[in-house]
């Protein structure tokens, strides 16, 4: 049987994550990496463990929480959702009245971390359920536009519901990032400080990272193997044609709750992290477009693959960065006139003079980056859909079997 | 200025003055929403697509309008005395036939390679087309931008009869809305109209005929894309609101409730929900103002989605909507 990687013997080795050696190896060294990234460690990925990447690399890995979530919704139960924006801020909210501290406008109980979390998912779930049977009674695009209706009935009532969202264009304080079994005061692990494990130091944000890790990594594996569950194929049934999933017997209404409440799981416990990685954040946050960046995600990375989501979620978080960094680079070539100064003076433009998309002066004629991004963003999403239907995933199995049969074309 | 926004914003002495100026305001909301919802609806019918770049079209249409009545009106430029309608006219034309090459070419470009690809992704190509077409907004219209469309009805002129506050701005878009809505009904009674109908009602009946599909698609958006552009307009003019900025778009979003009222693929049905939205929004805006301490701020805004999200749990498939069969 060695040697032969399409050859399944029975149904188990064929339901495997990870079914042959090689990717068994190339998962275990790709989770070493990861791990030690903000030590350092591994030569060529050393930028990765600076405070500013480490941050991108949180926001990243809560962002993929929350967009395996909407994978479950769009990718396994084929249930088109722009609401998910709204779930995340149910859970936040939940996470930040149960685990922030009280002020005189602000409710807070100020409970421990491992507590509040859960809690933040399950209230999301709840939501999730309520919202089910419109799915059941509307769908497709109609399920669309009031998952969308969602998302703005929400942003009303956090623009307006102070005691729990704080003042708009504010936002309030969430609960630190720290495990203590009850007592605040002396919390037992702390991700919010910098400190030393084990005699190693490890900066604030790397220990953020190290948790982040711990808990998509989790997600990951509950996600993979809810796909490869009764569960999964069931949503999948009714993904592809529900009234003959309902003839084998499997509950349309059913199946359509459970996926909204996994999905809003998911988003709750995401919304929550997102919130306590990147500290106060406005009520206005949580809006069409935070939704729209999670379908991003699962578009460009390849609906209904975990792998592919996570392929879209390092994409769409670092595409900000590279797009700052390719700018600056090119401004540096057009100042010194290095090599790629032609090419560089054709896209960006340094005073307003010259031709160019992008300009690096501030309030310049042109595009300023971030709305560079903006635009490489929705091109993007564009592309990814006219041209690699999988996203960035099918791109992933082109160079795969590419490779597999070289030098042969099959 | 300041003095008509006080006028406007002073509620008649009797409760029918009062009544009936918030009718009249919700009527010219409705009307936008009217206009936004007729060109989803026609997209819809004739492509399948629900399209989610609406909104950006409506703002880069009502844009290139006020683009062009500054261009015209260009200091010693080419036509220094121009009366304020002429020039207004000519740039509404040319401004709204722009819209509607801007619809062309996001069919042409981005739509026509999915024809058969699942809807899901259609539609999604569309969001990211909105998001494409409101950062290049951005980058040109800048923060704060007024809209100076030269209105020849005056902006912030207001006609009171009975004490009945009557905006020409109000009146202006009640009657585009109108115009509309009959140029729309003369066009389906044309020949093309009538191969557009066909081709909606059964497209490979229509093409055997010789109707081709494409030009039918390419029509649609156009068509869309135009009265897009045309509430645009009357969405960012002063009184309704202050030039084309980044909250435009929001239009067409609120407008979504009402395809969902009158039923996705019904104009009829765009009509009496775009109206039903728009006055039911102004009213809750009016009457349940001393309610705002329980209610929010701005729950007016809401009205829509609220009256959308009721309306589905009693009729899935709208007022006029055709119901989705599914045979096993």
């Amino acid at each position: 049987m060695r040697g032969r990687p399409n050859l399944y013997t029975s149904y188990e080795d064929e339901q495997k994550i990870l079914p042959t050696v090689t990717q068994r190896v190339t998962m275990g060294a790709f989770l070493l990496a990861t791990v030690t990234v903000p030590f350092s460690v591994v030569p060529g990925l050393r930028f990765l463990g600076t405070p500013g990447w480490l941050q991108i690399l949180n926001v990243m890995l809560v962002f993929l929480v929350a967009a395996l979530g909407l994978n479950i919704l769009i990718g396994f139960a084929g249930q088109v959702s722009l609401g998910h924006a709204f779930f995340m801020a149910v859970g936040a909210y939940t996470a930040a009245v149960l685990a922030g501290s009280p002020t005189q406008a602000l409710w807070g109980l100020e409970l421990p971390l491992w507590f509040a979390l859960p809690i933040a998912g399950l209230a999301a779930a709840a939501v999730g359920i309520v919202v089910a049977p419109t799915a059941v009674r509307v769908r497709g695009l109609y399920l669309a536009i009031v998952t969308l209706g969602l998302v703005f009935i929400g942003a009303h009532i956090f623009r307006n519901w102070n005691q729990v969202t704080g003042v708009p264009e504010l936002g309030r304080d969430w609960g630190p990032l720290q495990l203590a079994l009850w007592d605040i005061d002396g919390p037992a692990l702390r991700f919010d400080k910098d400190g030393d494990w084990f005699g190693v130091f490890v900066s604030a944000e790397g220990k953020t990272f190290l948790f982040m890790l711990v808990v998509a990594v989790g997600f990951v594996v509950l996600s993979k193997n809810l796909a490869r569950s009764r569960l999964g194929r069931s949503f999948a049934a009714i993904r592809d044609r529900d009234i003959a999933a309902e003839v084998m017997g499997v509950s349309e209404v059913k199946a359509k709750t459970q996926a909204f409440a996994i999905s809003s799981f998911y988003a709750g416990v995401g919304g929550a992290l997102y919130a306590t990685v990147v500290g106060a954040l406005q009520p206005e946050i949580w809006n069409l477009f935070l939704s729209v960046e999670f379908v991003a995600i699962i578009l460009i990375g390849g609906a209904g693959t975990t792998a592919g989501v996570v392929l879209g979620a390092i994409f769409v978080q670092t595409l900000p960065r590279i797009v700052e960094n390719t700018t600056a680079f090119l401004e540096v070539q057009v100042e010194t006139q290095g090599w790629f100064a032609p090419i560089a003076d054709l896209i960006i433009r340094t005073d307003g003079a010259d031709l160019g998309i992008v300009s690096t002066v501030n309030n310049g004629p042109g595009l300023s980056v971030a709305q560079a991004n903006g635009l490489l963003f929705g091109l993007f999403i564009v592309l990814f859909l006219i041209f690699e239907p999988l996203g960035l995933y099918g791109v992933w199995l082109r160079i795969r079997n590419y490779w597999k049969g070289w030098p042969f074309t099959y | 200025m300041v003095r008509s926004m006080i006028i406007l914003a002073q509620v008649g002495g009797s409760t029918l003055e009062t009544l009936l100026t918030k009718l009249l305001d919700g009527m010219a909301l409705g009307a936008i929403y009217t206009l936004m919802a007729l060109g989803f609806v026609i997209i819809y019918k004739s492509t399948q697509v629900l399209t989610f770049a609406h909104g950006s079209v409506a703002a880069v249409g009502a844009y290139l309008v006020a683009y062009f009545v500054t261009i015209i009106n260009w200091p010693g430029r080419y036509l220094t005395s121009l009366p304020v309608t002429l020039s207004f006219v000519i740039s509404a034309i040319v401004g709204v036939a722009a819209a509607a090459v801007v619809g062309i070419v996001i069919e042409r470009m981005f739509i026509r390679p999915m024809v058969g690809q699942p809807l899901f992704s259609i539609v999604m190509i569309t969001l990211g087309i909105d998001i494409i077409l409101r950062t290049l907004l951005g980058d040109f219209v800048g923060q704060g931008s007024q809209l100076d469309i030269g209105a020849p009805w005056g902006i912030f002129s207001v006609t009171k009869i009975n004490g009945v506050i009557i905006p020409h701005s109000y009146v202006a878009t009640i009657v585009a809305a109108a115009a509309a809505v009959i140029v729309l009904a003369l066009f389906f009674r044309s020949r093309t109209g009538t191969a557009m109908r066909a081709s909606a009602f059964d497209q490979e009946a229509a093409m055997a005929q010789g109707i081709s599909a494409g030009r039918i698609f390419a029509l649609a958006w156009a068509i869309g894309a135009a009265l897009a552009a045309v509430g645009g307009i009357f969405g960012s003019v002063p009184p309704r609101g202050f030039g084309v900025n980044q909250t435009t778009p929001f239009f067409a979003l609120r407008a979504f409730p009402a395809i969902i009222i009158g039923g996705l693929d019904s104009i009829i049905g765009a009509v009496v929900g775009g109206f039903t939205i728009g006055i039911a929004e102004v009213m809750a805006g009016h009457y349940l103002s001393q309610f705002t301490d329980t209610l929010g701020i701005g729950f007016n805004n809401i009205v829509p989605y609220l009256v959308m999200m009721g309306f589905l749990l009693v009729k899935p498939y709208g007022l006029f909507g055709t119901k989705e069969i599914r045979r096993v």
